[in-house]
């Protein structure tokens, strides 16, 4: 199964339901999606994505490249914004076809699972009160991509049986 | 042999620029020996490489770990770990 596979890196916003009937045009079963947002409280003002220019998309792309190889994928969509973002604005948006949706699901949590710790993007949160602080790496990201490690799908080719 | 440097986020920040142009001496032979070579050059780069645990580096399109060998490397690029999604 060849996966139609789509990145982008922006500033601007993406429309989610665009974006999903292209995914669900490609022929069925199913589409999964995750959209990561701003995360506000605690006086957050903004969030601030820098990003590597040079890198970013053909990293995504590998990601993407890579979630099509393990699962039986219809198409695969990786959106990324960078610069200054507000509490409540899309950053990303993960999401897969598949004829199946065992494999959609589980695609789509291996995307932003890697997406979170193998694309070169970093967060810098600004406060109301003016101060502003880069996001530390947490241990639990990690541990989510490590799941994946194995090389293989999960659970995705035994719903194929 | 002379390697242009990328430096992001935290680490661009405390060195106070995001590229330059670097000519380590031919002993300076992986990414670890390059962040102790940089660091030793005190201020802000020791100040940006100062826990070598939160220093992660590529090298062309790949991520690298810190024996990775730089000869031939043109662009390096040193950051902290990558918190997007």
């Amino acid at each position: 199964m060849s996966a139609a596979i789509l990145v982008r890196v922006q500033t601007a916003d993406f429309d989610v339901g665009a974006e999903l009937a292209r995914l669900e045009a490609l022929g069925g079963g199913g589409v999964a999606s995750f959209t990561g947002v701003v995360r506000g409280g605690g006086g957050l003002e903004a969030l601030e994505l820098e990003h590597h220019p040079g890198i970013t998309e053909t990293m995504m792309a590998r990601i993407a490249g890579e979630a099509a190889a393990r699962w039986p994928l219809l198409g695969v969509t990786a959106i990324h914004r960078h610069g200054r973002l507000l509490p409540g604005q899309r950053i990303v948006l993960a999401a897969a076809a598949s004829p199946h949706r065992a494999a959609a699901l589980e695609a789509t949590s291996f995307l932003i699972d890697w997406l979170k710790t193998r694309a070169p993007f970093w967060k810098k949160e600004h406060f109301a009160d003016g101060t502003s602080r880069w996001v530390e790496a947490r241990a639990e990201d990690d541990a989510a991509a490590a799941r994946w490690e194995g090389g293989g799908a999960r659970t995705g080719e035994t719903a194929e049986r | 042999m002379a390697i242009e440097l990328l430096y992001f986020a935290r680490i661009r920040e405390a060195i106070g620029r995001s590229a330059e142009t670097v000519s380590p001496p031919a002993e300076v032979a992986t990414v670890a020996a390059l962040v102790d070579w940089l660091a030793a050059r005190g201020g802000g780069y020791a100040e940006a490489f100062a826990d070598r645990a939160r220093v992660r580096a590529a090298i062309g399109d790949g991520f690298v770990g810190p024996d990775a060998p730089i000869a031939g490397a043109r662009e390096i690029a040193l950051f902290p770990p990558v918190t997007g999604g």
